[in-house]
């Protein structure tokens, strides 16, 4: 097998936030004032191949965005490493982050922020290649103009300012923009969630198209679950920044392994299965300030046993080319529901 | 499917957006709005009008009345109206010097405006970097920048830009560089307001992550966005800036009697106010007020305008 | 029996500067006791708009200008402003997607539940306390005498909207009206919440309309489905109905573009061009210009075609065996 175009190695993201001048004085008399860590992202590993698109799925605080970022080189990863093609994606220079590659670009989920209101939308799209001479100088206007229309829109739209765009004409021009780059590797950061159903479907077709005529590879982020089957080879499953599932797309959906993987499917509404019960997952998310030891899950986990308490279970295969991080899945604890 | 209501495949029929908004379009729409206004367009007016007079005033009045030469002794005092020795109507009177009120107070209203207004361009520029600077990088740069502002803006600008003035002395220059001084505080006060939250706007995001160079992200994307506060501060720091100087001339720290500004003329009157001769303050001081009340009033309605609260 | 919401032929209409624009086209449905009613649409449909036109919360230069909202027999549009104002929390509440819209920040849960219920039932502070923590159990929070002291920011965001569904229910009204209450909650949140309120509307005979552009959640949670489209209900009928069968080509459209039921990675079924905007529509039937079986009729004003029950604003709906 070819080297893969995108390698995660243990990655972990920290965010710290330092007390302000007046928390430190209280904290002095209260004992707090303490700086916060939030755990964004802890340990995760994994590889993309070229051509391949992956799903990253999960709730809020599971770390998807933030991953989204450090392999975007928005963010630098506290620990471990983000190498694309062999080379690092961003490094970390005097408290600054510094983007080493131009061969990443990144889909903003809402197409109203991610375009400066005060630019032509033409504009928007050439800087990019201008300054980094991707497109020779005499052909940035003709360039501009072809790629908008690749993204379905009309060339002579390239002089008109983003509020006279519709979001899903909006989103169009944000992947014009990332495509004038000449990309690699996409990352979409739920490109479709803040569109309309009938404008989300145009705009999965486009990049269904894109990918199979530039032969594009991508990480998808979406909490969309059937978004994510439909458009990508394989998912990987986060809870509370760590990975929990990790597999081809077929194989996942028809038999997820983690029982957050299961509890996940099972309380999503879908379209024609008729009025049911909701399968509803107990408890709320924990706070990524403090995660729970052990397993993350195990709070919430019908099956959780002594050892999820203390131990945090490993990313390993469980046949069909598929990862879980349970204890289930190593034989430690007894299976309840073998049958489910 | 025969009964499918749907089309497939490709990336179909996308309609039109409108014609392309032009710079002349939105011009015409900013000047629509800002005609809703009749006060503001009585401003407007006057403003233009004082303006004209003040850059004009070389061919529009008798006197030079920084020619000493041009001066006569035996024409001090003259009240309104009357004609002195230049056989010419002296319209606001002269004062102890024999200097023609009218056009002693254009020529002042000139130096007034070229302080305002180069004070306030100087001032906005050093604001603007101080503050996007702020803004952009963070930590410990901004806590530095932010705190030597919020000093700055703690203590009355009057008494900043006296101290300055008397150390650096009296002067057209030296003027400019106290206001300057004094009032850029408020443009990296609101620069680094609107910066603080259009950076973490994802635009701002995808600019850094193409990569693009720190300074276009800066210029390019930040500062075209922070830009529609700061023309509201930049009118009313122009004002403020022309009546801070008139109250230091008055001071008596400001300009000197040989280049009137506005505050001079006030200033050299007001010994003679008790003594009836009303005209040498008051001419003066109406032409202040006309200026500052009219610069403030355009202000407000561009402010109006520019809310987005507002906005269609 | 009368239905507990009866809306007939609402109007809804903004005068701005750049014209006048209809949000809400003579829109009629009814929603009996205990049953959940789902308002389908896509952004500028105006099914936000209607929710807040039942409760006449609709701002300058926005008016209702036509149409009746009967709640148990009573019109409010007939009320004076005061007695509206009696009516909302105790006949008909409202809960938003941001759950801070209904909560005060500053006040603890328990304090200002206490005060809405004071404000319709006179009782001593200890009494409404408790009431307000049957109301936080019924909505199924863990520990409701705690949560009682809590401030809204010490709740998470799931939390927090069960907290605005238990303040709406405080008064048993006949009525709840919940715009898009769980689009910013996650799927495993969004699913307790579902439970709980198909559970709340068999329960206390409470009716329920249910706002979203989420075809999923209505057609899991929703007795009857409204579609909406430019400020219009296109098609109105039970959710079997709608979901299994649709006969106006949008509702249709719409079902098509949603990803679950194709194979993956095949071309989606697609509405072509962008959703409307209502100060540019065209003559006759809105969905004209996007629709596959548009014909030169459709120019003219649709027709309401009723099939049992099942209701389209269409020249030419699907046909159904």
């Amino acid at each position: 097998m070819t080297q893969p175009l995108l390698k995660i190695e243990n990655v972990s993201k920290r965010f710290t936030r330092m007390p302000g001048l007046a928390e430190r004085l209280v904290g002095r008399l209260t004992g707090g004032g303490k700086p916060v860590v939030v755990h964004a992202l802890s340990d995760v590993s994994f590889d993309v191949a070229r051509g391949e698109v992956v799903g990253i799925v999960g709730e809020s605080g599971c770390g998807k965005s933030t991953l989204g970022r450090v392999v975007s080189g928005i963010y630098a990863p506290s620990d471990g490493r983000v190498v694309l093609d062999g080379k690092p994606v961003a490094h970390e220079r005097g408290g600054n982050v510094e983007k080493l590659t131009t061969r990443v670009q990144m889909i903003h989920q809402d197409p109203f922020a991610s375009l400066n209101p005060r630019m032509k939308v033409g504009e928007t799209v050439a800087e990019g290649p201008r300054h980094h001479g991707i497109i020779p100088r005499g052909e940035v206007q003709a360039r501009v103009r072809a790629l908008i229309e690749k993204v379905g829109l009309e060339g002579a739209y390239a002089d008109r300012l983003p509020h006279q765009f519709s979001g899903g004409q909006r989103q169009r021009i944000a992947i014009a923009r990332a495509l004038a780059m000449d990309p690699e590797l996409l990352v979409l950061d739920e490109a479709v969630a803040s569109l309309d159903v009938s404008i989300q479907a145009q705009v999965l077709n486009l990049f269904m198209e894109l990918r199979r005529d530039l032969g594009l590879t991508a990480l998808f982020i979406s909490h969309d679950l059937s978004v994510v089957r439909h458009v990508c080879d394989r998912v990987a499953i986060m809870y509370l920044g760590r990975l929990v599932e990790l597999a081809p797309a077929d194989v996942l959906y028809s038999d997820p392994k983690h029982p957050y993987t299961r509890a996940l499917f099972a309380s999503v509404p879908t379209v024609g299965s008729g009025k049911r019960e909701f399968e509803a997952i107990k408890g709320e998310i924990p706070s990524p300030i403090n995660p729970p030891p052990g397993c993350a899950f195990h709070p919430r986990c019908p099956l959780a046993g002594p050892r999820c308490r203390v131990e945090v279970p490993k990313l390993a295969g469980a046949g069909a080319s598929r990862t879980v991080a349970c204890h289930l899945n190593d034989g430690g604890v007894e299976l309840k529901d073998k049958a489910a | 499917m025969a009964d499918s209501a749907t089309t497939t495949g490709g990336t179909l029929a996308v309609p039109a957006a409108p014609p392309a908004e032009t710079r002349a379009m939105r011009l015409r729409n900013f000047w629509s709005d800002y005609r809703q206004s009749w006060v503001a367009l009585a401003a407007l007016a006057v403003i233009v009008a004082l303006a004209i007079g003040a850059f004009g005033a070389p061919f529009l009045v008798p006197q030079d009345p920084y020619d000493l030469a041009n001066l006569d002794w035996m024409d001090a005092f003259l009240t309104p109206g009357e004609v002195g020795t230049g056989g010419y109507v002296h319209l606001l009177g002269t004062d102890n010097a024999g200097r023609d009120m009218l056009s002693a107070i254009l020529y002042g209203l000139r130096t007034s405006f070229v302080i305002g207004l180069s004070a306030g361009a100087l001032a906005l520029a050093i604001g603007i970097t101080v503050g996007l600077t702020a803004a952009y990088f963070g930590g410990r740069i901004e806590a530095l920048l932010m705190r030597v502002v919020d000093l700055q803006l703690s203590m009355p600008a009057i008494l900043l830009a006296l101290v300055l003035v008397a150390v650096l002395g009296q002067g057209v220059f030296q003027i400019i560089l106290a206001l300057v001084v004094a009032q850029y505080a408020y443009f990296a006060r609101t620069t680094h307001g609107a910066a603080t939250v259009e950076r973490r706007k994802d635009y701002i995001e995808a600019a850094r992550s193409t990569p693009l160079p720190t300074r276009r992200v800066l210029f390019s994307h930040l500062l075209p966005n922070v830009l529609p506060p700061l023309i509201v501060v930049a009118t009313v720091q122009v004002a403020s800036a022309i009546s801070l100087e008139a109250t230091l001339s008055f001071l008596g720290v400001g300009l000197p009697l040989t280049e009137p500004s506005l505050g001079t003329l006030i200033s050299n009157g007001f010994k003679y106010i008790h003594a009836g001769r009303y005209w040498l303050s008051i001419y003066p001081g109406i032409f202040l007020m006309f200026t500052v009340v009219a610069i403030n009033l355009v202000g407000d309605q561009v402010r109006t305008i520019l809310d987005p609260r507002n906005s269609r | 029996m009368t239905a507990a919401l009866d809306v007939k032929g609402l109007t809804t209409r903004f005068d701005t500067r750049g014209g006048s624009v209809t949000a809400v086209n003579n829109v009629s449905f009814s929603v009996d006791k205990g049953r959940i009613l789902g308002i389908v649409g896509e952004s500028g449909s105006g099914k936000s708009v209607t929710g807040f036109s039942i409760l006449g919360l609709i701002d300058e230069p926005g008016k209702v200008v036509g149409g009746s909202v009967l709640i148990e027999g009573t019109d409010l549009r007939a009320l004076s402003p005061d007695d509206m104002r009696g009516m909302r929390g105790r006949k008909v509440s409202m809960v938003f997607q941001d759950p801070m819209m209904t909560l005060n920040p500053v006040l603890r849960v328990g304090d200002q539940m206490a005060m809405a219920v004071r404000v319709h039932r006179p009782m001593s502070k200890p009494k409404a306390l408790e009431e307000a923590r049957r109301a936080l159990e019924i909505v199924g929070i863990p520990s409701p005498a705690e949560r009682l002291k809590a401030y809204p920011h010490q709740l998470s965001g799931g939390m927090r909207q069960r907290v605005a569904i238990a303040i709406a229910l405080l008064h048993s009204p006949a009525v709840i009206i919940a715009d898009e209450p769980t689009t910013a909650l996650d799927v495993s949140i969004q699913g307790q919440i579902l439970a709980e309120v198909r559970r709340l509307a068999d329960q206390t005979g409470t009716a329920i309309v249910w706002i979203t552009h989420d075809l999923a959640v209505v057609s899991s949670l929703a007795d009857d489905i409204c579609v909406m489209y430019a400020g219009r209900i296109v098609e109105r009928g039970t959710a079997e109905q709608v979901i299994s069968a649709p006969r106006h080509p949008y509702t249709q459209g719409l079902l098509d573009s949603v990803p679950a039921q194709h194979e993956p990675g095949k071309p989606l079924p697609q509405i072509p061009g962008s959703t409307p905007q209502l100060s540019r529509l065209p003559s006759g039937c809105p969905f004209r210009p996007r629709c596959p079986r548009a014909t030169e009729l459709c120019a003219t004003e649709p027709p309401v075609d009723d099939r049992d029950g099942q209701i389209v604003l269409c020249h030419h709906p699907l046909e159904r065996p």
